[in-house]
């Protein structure tokens, strides 16, 4: 195929418009979400979790320190969670910090504003991104790993070519390699549907409606903390996925997620 | 190099570009008609869908065993009203609910004419807006028992319940919709965990409106009411916390 002349594009509207609302409201949600987890900075598993019940994860503000505890462990963790210094220089005793928390003070209404607000964007596109993608085939063809790539020697050449940060050029660019369809087919239909999942099976009406989340879950407590970390997986792969673009040409993938760039100019 | 450049100028525009961003979502956040004509947007659909989707459906109960060993309470854990600590001094023997509002015959009940109804008792969770969740179980009056009663207007939209306890000389108070209102396991509770409900949960009796979060749960109530609006009553919010602190007032999630 003829790069110059064809209408073939690398990423399709949908992908496009869906992946730049998808950083809007992700950012926001993972932000206004820190600000919801101050309120009461301990998980638990099970169906209930409140004191005196046994937290397995909570971020403690001790009279000098801050510190995280999870299995058993005490991290210090004085400066960044549990206890940290604001940008007028007045420490504060709350679990994650100002920079990261939307709104950057302690404010659980406002905090739930955001959060619920673009919970309703967040879940519209992934529905409607999940259905089409579907409906078009996006997923079978572009995203589901054929059985050749799946076998143990493609996986093995794939890792180490990324190890070694050699990225396919030209042509193989215009598709996804092994580990991305991978990547984004466990984020696309596990990450991204149990992130919303966990967060339906937070609320007592939806509960009501839907027990089957309570099975799912294994109670209201533990999807609370599958919520937090799923939260955390989608943090990691964000941070994987911005990792790449930069190392692959962050100009070139940039441009191309918001034109579509054409396919065979490759990189 | 030219890479290298490229690669440096992206990550650099990243830090430069991040904390501006947030200063402008904490002012977006902090201004009113954005927070009013956009970020209410959630609850007003979370409202819809959940009536929509689940207008009648039963809150999840559970078996004694999954009972939270220690239920931890919310809200305020007494009441210093003179007249309210006058009757839990005298174990509520000459309290009385008062119903009133939109109905056809108001009522006046004790705690004895409350018990000598058919009770329902149900083993639920409570989910507190922080985060926190308890399973307790609770005993008391279907509230739709009362309403009808009392026979309520067709007009009544909302039901108000007025409290003793309150936040700085400002009295606790909520609201519901009709459709929790006359929800079947909507009761105003009267025991919890096979005893009197404790004070520290808001003897003499509470509200649990299962579908709810924990300040919907009003605690030592002492008047309800049924109204066709909201605005008139408190700050207009249709709550304490609805008033005094903007949270949400249908919530459900």
């Amino acid at each position: 195929m003829d790069g110059e002349t064809s209408r073939t594009v690398r990423h399709r509207i949908s992908t496009r418009v869906w992946h730049w609302m998808n950083v809007l409201s992700l950012a926001v949600m993972l932000m206004s979400g820190l600000m919801i987890f101050n309120a009461h900075p301990h998980l638990y598993w099970g169906g209930h979790g409140a004191q005196p019940d046994m937290p397995w994860f909570e971020i403690v503000s001790l009279q000098a320190r801050g510190e995280v505890h999870v299995a058993g462990l005490s991290i210090d963790t004085t400066g960044f969670l549990g206890r940290w210094t604001d940008h007028t220089g007045v420490v504060r005793s709350r679990a994650f910090p100002e920079w990261v928390t939307l709104p950057s003070g302690y404010n659980l209404a406002l905090a739930r504003d955001w959060h619920l607000t673009f919970a309703w964007l967040f879940m519209s596109g992934l529905v409607a991104y999940l259905g089409r993608s579907l409906w078009n085939g996006h997923l079978r063809r572009d995203l589901l790993p054929s059985l050749a790539e799946a076998s143990p020697a493609h996986l093995g050449r794939d890792i180490l070519d990324h190890l070694r940060l050699r990225f396919p050029k030209g042509e193989a660019a215009s598709r996804y390699n092994v580990l991305q369809k991978l990547a984004y087919l466990s984020v696309l239909v596990g990450l991204l549907p149990g992130m919303v999942l966990s967060g339906l099976a937070m609320s007592p009406a939806v509960l009501a409606g839907w027990p089957w989340l309570l099975v799912l879950f294994q109670g209201h407590a533990s999807a609370r903390s599958v919520h937090f970390i799923s939260a955390a997986l989608i943090v990691g792969f964000v941070l994987v996925h911005l990792a790449m673009v930069v190392l692959s040409g962050p100009i070139h993938g940039i441009r191309s997620m918001i034109t579509g760039g054409r396919v065979g100019k490759g990189a | 190099m030219g890479n290298l450049l490229t690669r440096r100028g992206f990550l650099a525009g990243l830090s430069v570009s991040a904390p501006a961003v947030l200063a402008g979502c904490d002012r977006l956040g902090a201004s009113s008609g954005f927070r009013q004509s956009f970020l209410s947007w959630g609850e007003w659909l979370n409202y819809r869908a959940h009536r929509l989707l689940f207008a009648d459906s039963l809150a999840p109960e559970f078996s004694e065993a999954e009972m939270s060993p220690v239920f931890r309470t919310n809200g305020n854990t007494m009441a210093g009203d003179q007249v309210y600590r006058r009757h839990l001094a005298e174990g509520f023997a000459n309290w009385r609910l008062e119903v009133g509002g939109m109905v056809a015959k108001p009522m006046r009940l004790s705690l004895a004419e409350l018990k000598t109804r058919e009770a329902k008792t149900q083993i639920t969770e409570h989910s507190c807006v922080e985060g926190w969740t308890a399973i307790g179980k609770w005993t008391g009056v279907p509230l739709w028992s009362i309403l009808n009663e009392a026979g309520i207007a067709p007009e009544a939209r909302y039901i108000v319940f007025y409290c003793a306890d309150d936040f700085r000389g400002t009295s606790y108070y909520e609201s519901i919709d009709m459709v929790d209102a006359m929800h079947p396991q909507t009761i105003l509770a009267y025991g919890m965990n096979g005893g009197d409900l404790p004070e520290k949960h808001g003897a003499p009796i509470r509200l649990r409106v299962e579908r709810q979060l924990g300040y919907k749960q009003a605690k030592f109530v002492m008047r309800i009411e049924a109204v066709a609006a909201l605005e008139q009553i408190g700050g207009g919010r249709g709550g304490y916390w609805e008033d005094a602190g903007r949270y949400a007032w249908y919530a459900g999630i």
